[in-house]
This record gives structure tokens, C-alpha cells and sequence, in this order.
């Protein structure tokens, strides 16, 4: 019974450690290949909350109940904390000094890498 | 450490891959603020790989290092915002360079 209680504790934290790996590569793609600089912002911002939610919680779940896992939730709170505020802070203060963000038609982009 | 030994090396080189991209648009960005935004995505990716790392080597002194690196991360980030503003907005300049 705790053996299968354990591979399925295993099963599901190489789940979410692998669903963090995939966003975080989906949110370095994206700022490469967005057209312009808000774009950009919100394709970052995903790494900031759902890769670290991802990897985060798989890495709890294979602590148990001891010091790392305090410590990882508390990287983990701080992280979901302030990356948002980096973002808003980020796009406020574009915003302000006037970046120039023009209307992007999704079938005309021409800037594209990779 | 245990059995998890190679995803924990996936993770850690689809970290590795992403901050070399966020590298890519610090330098292509042609605006100031896709660099910041580039050096700030950077900078937390190295919090997420110094976790991973930890529980790759089995070392939970590592955990202490990504809080401490998240936490000036966060503080650079908003110095070099604060100093670009008051010094966009006091001259007027372009801001693509």
C-alpha cells in the first residue's frame, strides 16, 4: 500500500516537473518569436507563474515534510509574488515613457526567428 | 540523488535552453525595455535552475542561494526601471537606440 502510495507520488511529480520544463521552453520561444514588446511581456510573465507553480510543487511532493520543503515554498511564494509586480512594473513604466506599440495584424507579422 | 535523476537533467537543460534565448533577445531587442525584460527573465530562470540543481546534487544548500539570487533579482529589476524613467521621461529622448 505505501509502495503504490509512492509510485504514484512519483508518477505525478515527473508530471509536473515535466509540464514546467515544456512552459518554461514555451515561454522562451514565445519571446523570441513575439512581434513587439508587450507581446513579448505576457509570453514572459508565463515562466514566471506556471513553470515555478510546476517545478515547485513536483519538487515538494518529492521532499515529504521537512526543511527543503519549506524552503522551496517560500522561494516558490516569493517568486509568485513578485514576478507579477516586475511585469506590471515592467509594462508601467513603458507605458509611461511612451513605447510605441502599433497595431500588430497577426497575418502580416514579418519578424520571425528561429 | 534518486531515481528521478534524468528528469531532473531535462529540466535543467530546458533551463539552460530558455536562458540562452532570453540571452538572444537582450541582444536583438531593439528596444530598452526588451532588454530589461530579458535580463529579468534570466534572472529568475536561475532561481528555478539553482532548485533543480539542488535536488539534482542532493545539496539543500543551494535552495538558500536561489532565494537569496531571487530576491536581488527582483531589486535590480526595479532599480534599472526607476533609473530608465526618470531619465526618459526628464529628456525626452528616443528610446530605441
Amino acid at each position: 500500500m505505501i509502495d503504490l502510495l509512492n509510485t504514484m507520488l512519483d508518477f505525478v511529480s515527473d508530471g509536473l516537473l515535466i509540464l514546467g520544463a515544456v512552459c518554461v521552453l514555451i515561454g522562451g520561444i514565445g519571446i523570441l518569436r513575439m512581434p513587439e514588446f508587450f507581446t513579448r511581456l505576457h509570453a514572459a510573465s508565463l515562466t514566471d507563474t506556471m513553470a515555478t507553480l510546476a517545478l515547485f510543487a513536483g519538487m515538494m511532493l518529492q521532499s515529504g515534510l521537512s526543511l527543503a520543503t519549506f524552503k522551496l515554498f517560500a522561494i516558490m511564494a516569493f517568486l509568485l509574488l513578485t514576478g507579477p509586480t516586475a511585469t506590471y512594473a515592467m509594462a508601467n513604466s513603458a507605458l509611461s515613457t511612451g513605447l510605441e506599440s502599433p497595431e500588430v495584424d497577426a497575418d502580416e507579422v514579418e519578424e520571425t526567428t528561429l | 540523488m534518486n531515481d528521478h535523476s534524468l528528469i531532473y537533467i531535462g529540466v535543467a537543460i530546458a533551463i539552460l535552453a530558455t536562458m540562452v534565448l532570453a540571452v538572444i533577445r537582450a541582444i536583438k531587442g531593439p528596444s530598452i525595455y526588451d532588454r530589461v525584460l530579458a535580463a529579468n527573465m534570466f534572472g529568475t530562470k536561475t532561481a528555478l535552475l539553482l532548485a533543480v540543481v539542488a535536488f539534482l546534487f542532493g545539496r539543500s544548500d543551494f535552495l538558500d542561494l536561489a532565494l537569496a539570487y531571487a530576491l536581488i533579482n527582483l531589486v535590480g529589476v526595479l532599480a534599472v526601471l526607476k533609473f530608465f524613467e526618470s531619465k526618459l521621461s526628464a529628456e525626452k529622448e528616443s528610446i530605441h537606440d
